[in-house]
C-alpha cells in the first residue's frame, strides 16, 4: 500500500480497492431477491462510514467481480449496511451462494441522494416499481423518523405478481406510521385483493396538490417516463420530480465511461437526478 | 550559455544523440517512433538511427502507407495506429490481487514503480491528447494513482509537425501543428539543426549536458514558415463552432442511422484514439495458487456489453446508437464533462477505420442536416 498517495489512503472510498465487510445475515425477501447485511471489518471504518438515502456501494466478491448495489437500510444506522440484491448476473449469483461470516469487498458510498432536506412541509409521492423500491426504502425510514415534519406521504408501489412485492412485512408498520400505500400488481393471483395494473395508472385515483407535491421515482425507465408524464399532467413542476437511474457501472467515480447518459455520469452526478437534468435525453431511443 | 525555461536554443542534428544519451543518464528510458513492418510504432530507441529517417506517411480513410522521401529528416512520418496512450494508461493492468490467509482476505495493490520514460517525437496533437487524459485521470476529487505515477515519471520531448497527413485536422481543433505547451523540450526540425524550446526546469537541466547555441531570428522564421506550410497542407477540418450543441441537439438526425449502416462496430477508432479512456475490469482466480486478481482493460463504447447492465440489457443495442454515443461524447458531452473537446484532430480514427468513416465528414453532414 506504500505506493498509494497518503492523501488517498485516508479516503478508502475513493480508491479502486474495496474495504472488507463481514456478512452478518441474509434475509430472503422474495424469490430471487435477498437482503445482505454487512459490517465493516475495520472498526474505524464501521464507526465512521456514513451514507445518504439513494446512494450505492460497489460490492466485490474476489474472483467474481463487482456490482453496483443500492443501500436499502436506514442511513441512521450506517454501522450495519443492508443491500437488497436480485440474482441476475455472475456477481449476484455468487452472492446467493455466500454464507454468514463470509467477506465481501465494499467501495462507497457513491452517487447523489434523494432531496430529503427539501421535503419539509411538503407532500411526497414515492412512485416505484419492482426492485426500484430498494433505494427508496432509506427515504421511507428518514421520512418516518420525523413524520410530523412532512405533509402527505404516498407510496405507489407495483410489482409483476403479489409474490414479487418486496418488504411486505413492513407495510403495516409503514401505514400505521402515516404512509398512504397504494400497491398494484401486473398479474394478480387468486388471493390478491388490491389493484391490478402498472404504477403510472395509480395516479388516476390520486388527488394531488400540485403546489406542494414532490415525486421521487425509481423503477424501470419506461415506468419512470410514464410517472413523469402523469406528474406533469397534474401540474407538478419538473423541478420537484426526481428519478433514480440505472446503468452499467465499473468505477463509481465517473471515469470508466460506462454509465454515461449524454454529459452525465450516472454514478457520479446520479443516480438520483432532477427530471430537468434528464429531460433532453430520457426520451431518446437507445441513448 | 546556461539554458533556462522559456529559452529557445539550437543544436546541430547529430547532437540529438547526445540528448538521447543525456536522457538515459538522467534515468529515462528513451522511446520514440520507429518504422517497423510498414507502420510507425512507439518503441524504445537506442539512438536517432532508430527514428524513421527519410520516411513519410500516406494516409487516407481506411488506408496507411509508409513511403521513402529520400530526405535525411527524422520526424516527417506522422503517427500510425500507435499512440502514447498505452504508456500512461496501459491496455491491460493489474489493479490488485487478493489472497486468502487464515480466514481473512489480503488485498494487495500492484506496487511496481513504473519506469521513468522519455517520449521523443511527441506531436502537438499528442501532447494535447495527454492533457485531455490528464483531465480524466487527474481530477481534483479523484486521481488515478497509477496514471499519476506514470505521468510524473514522463519526460516529454515534443516535435513540431511539418508534414501532416491527409487525414490530419489538428489546426481546426486548435491543437497543432506547432507545439504550444506542456512539454519539457520541443524540437523543431530545420535543415541542419533543431530549434529547441525549453518548457521546464528538467528540460533546461538536460540541455546543460549538450552543445547548444542561442536561437536567432533566422531560426524562428524558418520554424514559422514550416508551421505555415503545415497548416496550409491540411485538407480536412471540423468547424468547431457550437459543436456540443450541434451533436446533443440532433440526437435523432437521420445521419446517425446512415453512418450506423457503414460502421462495422470493430472498435478500431476507440483503440487508436489517443483520448478514449473507457475501461472495464476482469476478475480471475489462479487455480494453482488460489490468488484472485482484478485487472483493468481498455473497453470501447462500440462493444454491445459496454452499456449492458444485469436485468436491463444493453442500453445501446444498435450500431448506430453506439456510433452516436462515441461521436456525441467525443465532440460534445466531453466538453461538458472535462471542459475540453475529446478530439485533438490527429485523424487516427479516419485512417484506421476499415470502412473509411470520416469524423470530419460526419460532423459536416450533421451540420448540413441541422440546417446550419
Amino acid at each position: 500500500m506504500t505506493s498509494r498517495p497518503a492523501s488517498l489512503a485516508q479516503v478508502p472510498q475513493l480508491l479502486l480497492g474495496p474495504a472488507w465487510a463481514r456478512l452478518e445475515s441474509v434475509q430472503p425477501d422474495v424469490e430471487g431477491i435477498s437482503t445482505f447485511w454487512l459490517r465493516f471489518e475495520d472498526p474505524d471504518l464501521a464507526a465512521n462510514y456514513r451514507f445518504e438515502a439513494g446512494q450505492f456501494n460497489m460490492l466485490y466478491l474476489p474472483g467474481y467481480g463487482e456490482s453496483a448495489i443500492s443501500i436499502s437500510s436506514d442511513p441512521a444506522t450506517p454501522e450495519r449496511l443492508g443491500h437488497t440484491i436480485r440474482v441476475v448476473g455472475n456477481v449476484t449469483r455468487a452472492f446467493s451462494r455466500l454464507h454468514v461470516g463470509d467477506l465481501v469487498g465494499v467501495r462507497g458510498p457513491f452517487g447523489s441522494s434523494w432531496p430529503i432536506d427539501q421535503l419539509a412541509g411538503q407532500d411526497v409521492i414515492l412512485a416505484t416499481g419492482g426492485i426500484g423500491l430498494v433505494p427508496l426504502r432509506p427515504v421511507v425510514y428518514r421520512l418516518l423518523a420525523e413524520r410530523q415534519k412532512y405533509g402527505r406521504i404516498v407510496l405507489l408501489y407495483g410489482a409483476r405478481t403479489p409474490g414479487d412485492l418486496l418488504y411486505t412485512g413492513e407495510f403495516e408498520a409503514w401505514q400505521a406510521a402515516g404512509i398512504e400505500m397504494v400497491v398494484s400488481v401486473d398479474r394478480a393471483d387468486e388471493n390478491w385483493q388490491g389493484h391490478v395494473g402498472v404504477v403510472p395508472m395509480l395516479f388516476y385515483r390520486l388527488r394531488v396538490d400540485p403546489e406542494k407535491t414532490w415525486i421521487l421515482s425509481c423503477g424501470p425507465e419506461i415506468m419512470m417516463r410514464f410517472v413523469v408524464y402523469e406528474a406533469l399532467a397534474r401540474r407538478i413542476p419538473p423541478e420537484r420530480i426526481f428519478l433514480s437511474m440505472e446503468r452499467n457501472m465499473k468505477c463509481g467515480q465517473g471515469f470508466c465511461g460506462h454509465c454515461q447518459l449524454g454529459p452525465l455520469f450516472i454514478c457520479k452526478e446520479g443516480p438520483v437526478f432532477n427530471y430537468q437534468t434528464l429531460e433532453p435525453y430520457l426520451q431518446v431511443e437507445d441513448f | 550559455m546556461t539554458p533556462r525555461t522559456g529559452d529557445a536554443v539550437v543544436i546541430a542534428k547529430p547532437t540529438l544523440d547526445a540528448l538521447i544519451q543525456a536522457l538515459r543518464q538522467a534515468g529515462y528510458e528513451p522511446h520514440g517512433p520507429r518504422a517497423e513492418a510498414g507502420a510507425i510504432v512507439y518503441r524504445p530507441i537506442a539512438s536517432s538511427d532508430d527514428l524513421p529517417r527519410g520516411y513519410t506517411t500516406i494516409q487516407k480513410p481506411g488506408s496507411f502507407r509508409l513511403a521513402q522521401t529520400g530526405s535525411r529528416r527524422l520526424f516527417d512520418a506522422t503517427p500510425g495506429a500507435d499512440s502514447w496512450k498505452p504508456f500512461l494508461f496501459p491496455p491491460r493492468q493489474t489493479l490488485f490481487g487478493v489472497t486468502a490467509e487464515n480466514g481473512s482476505l489480503q488485498l494487495k495493490f500492484d506496487q511496481a514503480e513504473p519506469p521513468k520514460r522519455a517520449l521523443i517525437g511527441v506531436r502537438a496533437c499528442e501532447l494535447a491528447a495527454i492533457e485531455v487524459q490528464d483531465r480524466v485521470f487527474l481530477r481534483p476529487d479523484f486521481s488515478d494513482p497509477s496514471y499519476r505515477q506514470r505521468r510524473e515519471n514522463l519526460f516529454l520531448v515534443a516535435v513540431d509537425c511539418h508534414d501532416p497527413a491527409a487525414t490530419c485536422f489538428c489546426h481546426a481543433m486548435g491543437t497543432g501543428p506547432a507545439v504550444q505547451d506542456g512539454f519539457d523540450l520541443a524540437l523543431c526540425e530545420l535543415d541542419d539543426e533543431f530549434l529547441v524550446r525549453i518548457g521546464s526546469q528538467a528540460g533546461a537541466d538536460l540541455l546543460c549536458a549538450v552543445d547548444c547555441a542561442p536561437a536567432t531570428a533566422f531560426h524562428h522564421q524558418a520554424a514559422e514558415a514550416a508551421t505555415d506550410r503545415a497548416i496550409r497542407s491540411q485538407v480536412r477540418s471540423i468547424d468547431p463552432q457550437g459543436l456540443p450543441d450541434l451533436l446533443l441537439n440532433n440526437l435523432t438526425a437521420a445521419r446517425w442511422e446512415q453512418v450506423g449502416e457503414r460502421c462495422l462496430n470493430c472498435t478500431s477508432c476507440t483503440l487508436v484514439c489517443p483520448t478514449c479512456f473507457c475501461w472495464d475490469v476482469a476478475d480471475s482466480t489462479d487455480l494453482a495458487t488460489g490468488r484472485m486478481e482484478r485487472v483493468r482493460l481498455w473497453d470501447s463504447c462500440f462493444n454491445p456489453d459496454h452499456s449492458y447492465h444485469a436485468g436491463g440489457g444493453s442500453v445501446r443495442p444498435t450500431v448506430y446508437a453506439r456510433y452516436r454515443q462515441w461521436l456525441t461524447h467525443k465532440l460534445g458531452s466531453w466538453v461538458h464533462q472535462f471542459g475540453v473537446s475529446g478530439c485533438v484532430g490527429c485523424g487516427r480514427c479516419i485512417t484506421w477505420c476499415p470502412a473509411g468513416i470520416d469524423i470530419t465528414e460526419e460532423v459536416a453532414a450533421l451540420r448540413q442536416e441541422a440546417g446550419q
